[in-house]
């Protein structure tokens, strides 16, 4: 006895889809997609590996996947879903991972991911609906686009001199050495409908044992954007499709390669690891006993590359992880070395830090004018900004904000070089916020500060920004 | 012999609220014993049906319809 019937790798019920009709799916009447989930689902199902699988959705038509399968669900970014899959699967080692692509997704916005994943025969399966347009966005044309064929981008049909010729994917990858299975197949009459589910299976197979990276498309029938009902968009598909992509196993080589030989891995995420990792690097700096901190520091320091603003935040950085603070150092830069603009953006925080971004800062530190320009109305109200007024020119006219005026250049070129006005900053930041003991920054600043010859000066430069800013008041 | 019961022959079925009248059954099956309603569902489209006989419970309308739940196929 047998039934085929609604497989147990769908949801009962897809309750994450809006609207009524929660039983059915979102595709149109026809659409391949929705054969091809079905294969999956029952794939999964079958083989037992349902409670261990995470199927990554592309953007497209069959972005919904989570409304369907009844495991793991991510959605990736438009092209990125088989980046996504490695990182599920190297995290995850013991889970059966499934890039579930279109052509559009997969053969334009994500080439690079596509090909680079194969290079690399990740243990996982891509499985690409191929259906020569992109159907979710309306009916445009995709890399997979026959010659001749019309799209909204290509009303006139696409043409090759023009719209250069349609992609074979398969052959392509298969032209790597990584992979293990590469095969085309189609959801055309039942025998191509029956190739496609065995291919399927192959390739889930051969995942759950460890011999590798399997590619398996599926050319498919988009009704819609073809503008043709689903018979003929059948007929169609296997009578031009066909000739343009021809099914058959491009590469297999799951024989030649032995059981969990081809699990790419990377340890798991461990919590205790990262502690372990920052121990060590906060050890360098010498050990000290937490240092409380008066007020949160959420900060932006900006100038022009090659005046050290990178590195002033590098060092409050580790002044604060030193005190036993949560710390984040986030740096920005325009691609000139020198010349150039550069900020950074620093937490420094009794708690957790969400984002290492600071749109808001309560501190802002400005060594050029197009900062003082760009960044002084982002502060909040009652938030301190620190100025060279060596270099800056500018004033803030109004009361908002409380303005440290500190010639940093000059003190730096007095105790011996420009270079250092970043550490005359970062003393006047000290005194202005009382933010940690002067002796305690010192002393970080010793430790971190590798080349030996330059630490009485960076002390020097310290010194004085510090006690400008505590005479000034 | 004893006679036959409903559950000693093969048959398929559909849930007319799940098809979406695409056809793709009917054009798969071997037989051709499958038909489209004049009815139309509540969402508008004119279901699958099983014309009530010959079914061999190949199956091949299932793997050929789109949706999940739209045809059940038994074969004893
Ligand atoms: C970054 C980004 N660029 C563009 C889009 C618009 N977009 C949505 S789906 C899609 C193409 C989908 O085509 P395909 O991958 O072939 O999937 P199908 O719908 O045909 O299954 C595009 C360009 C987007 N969502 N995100
Ligand atoms: S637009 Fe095309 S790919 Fe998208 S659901 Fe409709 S038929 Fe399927
Ligand atoms: S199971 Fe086979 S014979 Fe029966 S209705 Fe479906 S396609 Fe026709
Ligand atoms: S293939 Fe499925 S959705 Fe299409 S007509 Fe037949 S039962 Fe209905
Ligand atoms: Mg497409």
């Amino acid at each position: 006895m047998k039934t085929y019937e609604k497989s147990a790798g769908f949801f009962p019920v897809f309750e994450r889809k809006s609207g009524p009709a929660k039983d059915a799916t979102h595709y149109c009447p026809g659409c391949g997609h929705g054969n091809v989930h079905k294969m999956i689902a029952e794939a999964l199902n079958d083989l037992g590996l349902i409670d261990r699988s995470v199927f990554v959705s592309p953007v497209g038509c069959s972005v919904f996947g989570y409304y369907y399968f009844n495991c793991g669900n991510f959605q990736a970014a438009h092209g990125r879903a088989p980046a996504v899959a490695t990182a599920v699967k190297r995290t995850n080692p013991q889970a059966i991972v499934i890039s579930y692509q279109g052509d559009g997704d997969l053969a334009a916005i994500g080439t690079a991911e596509t090909i680079h994943t194969a290079n690399r025969g990740e243990n996982i399966c891509v499985f690409f609906v191929n259906n020569a347009i992109y159907g979710m966005t309306g009916g445009q044309m995709a890399p997979t686009t026959m010659i001749g064929q019309r799209s909204t981008t290509t009303p006139h049909g696409r043409i090759e001199a023009l719209h250069g010729n349609p992609i074979r994917m398969a052959e392509m990858l298969a032209t790597l050495p990584a992979p293990t299975y590469i095969e085309r197949v189609a959801i055309g009459d039942s025998k191509h409908i029956m190739k496609a589910r065995k291919a399927i299976r192959k390739a889930l197979t051969i995942q759950a044992e460890g011999r590798g990276y399997s590619f398996v498309e599926i050319v498919s029938a988009c009704p819609t954007g073809w503008k043709m009902d689903p018979v003929h968009s059948r007929d169609w598909l296997i009578e031009e499709m066909l000739k343009v992509f021809p099914l058959g196993v491009f590469k297999d080589e799951s024989e030649n390669r032995d059981e969990n030989s081809w699990l790419r891995r990377c340890d798991a995420y461990d919590p205790a690891k990262v502690d372990e990792y920052l121990d060590r690097l906060k050890s360098t700096l010498g050990d000290a006993a937490p240092v409380a901190l008066t007020n949160d520091l959420h900060c932006k320091f900006a100038g022009f590359g090659g005046q050290g603003i990178l590195t002033l935040g590098l060092l409050l950085s580790q002044i604060g992880m030193r005190a036993g603070q949560h710390v984040s150092w986030f740096p920005a830069y325009g691609p000139e070395m020198r010349g150039g603009t550069a900020n950074c953006s620093v937490n420094v925080c009794g708690g957790r830090i969400g984002t290492p971004l600071v749109d808001t800062p309560n501190l802002l530190v400005v060594m050029n004018q197009p900062s003082l320009d760009a960044f002084a109305d982002q502060v909040i109200d009652g938030g301190t900004i620190i100025i060279d007024s060596t270099i800056v020119e500018g004033r803030l006219d109004s009361t908002r904000l409380r303005q440290v005026l500190i010639p940093a250049t000059a003190i730096a070129d007095e105790v011996g070089t420009a270079k250092v006005a970043n550490v005359v900053v970062l003393g006047a930041l000290v005194a202005a916020t009382d933010c940690f003991p002067r002796e305690f920054c010192e002393d970080t600043l010793r430790a971190a500060i590798k080349k030996r010859s330059l630490v009485d000066m960076n002390i020097d430069a310290f010194g004085r920004g510090y006690e400008f800013v505590k005479n000034a008041r | 012999m004893a006679e036959k019961t409903a559950l000693d022959v093969p048959f398929m079925e559909v849930n007319s609220e799940l098809c979406k009248g695409c056809q793709l059954c009917l054009a798969a099956c071997p037989k051709s014993v499958i038909a489209i309603s004049e009815k139309l569902n509540s969402s508008s489209y004119h279901p699958a049906f099983y014309t009530g006989a010959e079914c061999t419970g190949c199956g091949l309308c299932f793997y050929a319809c789109p949706e999940p739940g739209a045809i059940r196929v038994y074969k004893p």
